[in-house]
């Protein structure tokens, strides 16, 4: 029972992506079951594996874990990808925080209608580039190191990796006026593991389209 | 540099009060610098106090701390609040994570416009009854133990508490079918750090009424 960790979620990003992100980050092989229909998520709901009724579910080290955060601290952990001491670990807290707030603003974006969209578009560009990229170029200013925290990778680098990339789906040149983030994302791309998961083929899900979206409706009722 | 943290938020819970619950809970003295104006968070932010322009703020351990989740995990691990290993620590997480989206749907039920708020609210208590607290008087009548996890007091006995009575200034007979709950509160509202933040004068925020909403927004808009 040792056998690799089983993601439960439906086949796109949603709060399951930074999780595949982590994992693969990590080097730790994970297999997924897609939540396809309606069915799909009662049977879940049924058989007891959800404690509050919810996905994501990982199935992990004889657990049936829930909620984005625990998995993501327990994963961190596991992997010492959370720091060397509470004070560390703070820092990579706040740092994620902060990605995760932003990543939050563009998960919804397609659940909006189309002029509550666009404002909200050009308020996650305006937050990236004056309330959360700043911070961290800062942070890679003023140690010169190549990871935030603890001069070794961590979950906040991973995480920020993938923020953006996030934005930059949004806006291409988004990193223009933060050079440290642009060879921050350079050299963190190119980790290996994390090399392989930006390769076509990997687990990484594609942005959602609205064939997507509007299956995510049906499934979840919303 | 009193070496007490400094809590700087506006004088009302909002995310700040699991904050103050878990420092009380700790036997933690805390002081509070409350936002009051506008120009009070604007010059916060014009120190370069908040990371992300943002509060609740907790000055500790010489550093600025922001984000609600980075602060209660920080004073959680200093205070060993947070389990003894990794598998404990994800138990608490999960529950504690499950509270949090419980709180928040009460909590912001009372923002939304008068015509919504009745119907979030109700559908709130709903998942108290049908969703969240089934799960927790599950886990205490499954080990029948006093606390959550591991037989010893953490975060998540601090959560939940602080969670039921929430639910219960809503809804006052929430608990009618959690006999468990119902001893797990009393037993826990008499910890002595627990039963001294629910005496009248001490930090403890009471909830936000209706007339001081604006008072608020008009701080951070």
């Amino acid at each position: 029972m040792a056998g690799k960790p089983k993601l439960h979620y439906t086949k796109g990003r949603g709060k399951m992506e930074s999780i595949r992100w982590l994992l693969a980050a990590a080097g730790v092989e994970f297999e997924e079951e897609f939540i396809e229909t309606k069915e799909d998520l009662d049977k879940l709901r049924n058989d007891g594996s959800l404690l509050f009724q919810q996905v994501p579910m990982v199935e992990i080290d004889g657990m049936k874990m829930v909620q984005t955060r625990a998995i993501l601290n327990y994963i961190a952990g596991k992997y010492n990808l959370h720091g060397k001491d509470l004070k560390e670990r703070a820092w990579i807290d706040m740092y994620v925080e902060g990605t995760t707030d932003l990543m939050g603003m563009i998960m919804v974006l397609p659940f909006q209608a189309a002029d509550a969209k666009e404002k909200n578009i050009a308020l996650i560009i305006e937050r990236a580039t004056t309330r959360y990229f700043p911070v961290y170029e800062k942070a890679l200013k003023d140690h010169g190191h190549d990871y935030l925290v603890g001069n070794q990778l961590s979950w906040a680098d991973i995480h920020l990796l993938e923020a953006i990339l996030m934005t930059e789906e949004l806006k291409p040149d988004i990193l223009s006026a933060f050079p440290l983030l642009q060879a921050f994302k350079g050299r963190t791309s190119n980790i290996s593991t994390i090399k392989k998961f930006l390769q076509p083929g990997s687990q990484r899900k594609p942005p959602p389209d609205e064939k997507f979206i509007a299956n995510v409706r049906k499934i979840f009722n919303i | 540099m009193s070496g007490k943290p400094i809590l700087h938020y506006c004088n009302a819970r909002g995310r700040m009060e699991s904050i103050r619950w878990l420092l009380a809970a700790a036997g933690v003295e805390f002081e509070e610098c409350f936002l009051e104006t506008k120009d009070d968070l604007v010059n916060l932010k014009t120190n370069g106090s908040l990371l992300f322009q943002q509060v609740p703020m907790v000055e500790i351990d010489g550093m600025k701390m922001v984000q609600t989740k980075a602060i209660l995990n920080y004073i959680a691990g200093k205070y060993n609040l947070y389990g003894k290993d990794l598998k404990e620590r994800a138990l608490i997480d999960m529950y504690v994570e499950g509270m949090v989206d419980l709180n928040e749907a009460i909590m912001t039920s009372a923002y939304q416009p008068a015509n919504k708020r009745e119907e979030e609210l109700a559908k709130a208590l709903d998942k108290a009854t049908n969703r969240y607290f089934p799960v927790f008087e599950k886990v205490l009548k499954d080990h029948g133990r006093d606390f959550l996890v591991g037989d010893k007091l953490s975060r998540a006995d601090v959560q939940l508490l602080e969670t039921i009575l929430i639910a219960e200034e809503q809804k006052p007979d929430i608990l009618a079918k959690f006999p468990l709950l119902q001893g797990f509160k009393a037993r826990t509202s008499n910890i002595p750090n627990i039963k001294k933040f629910l005496q009248p004068g001490s930090p403890r925020k009471p909830p936000t009424l209706e007339k001081d909403i604006p008072k608020l927004m008009a701080i951070f808009h």
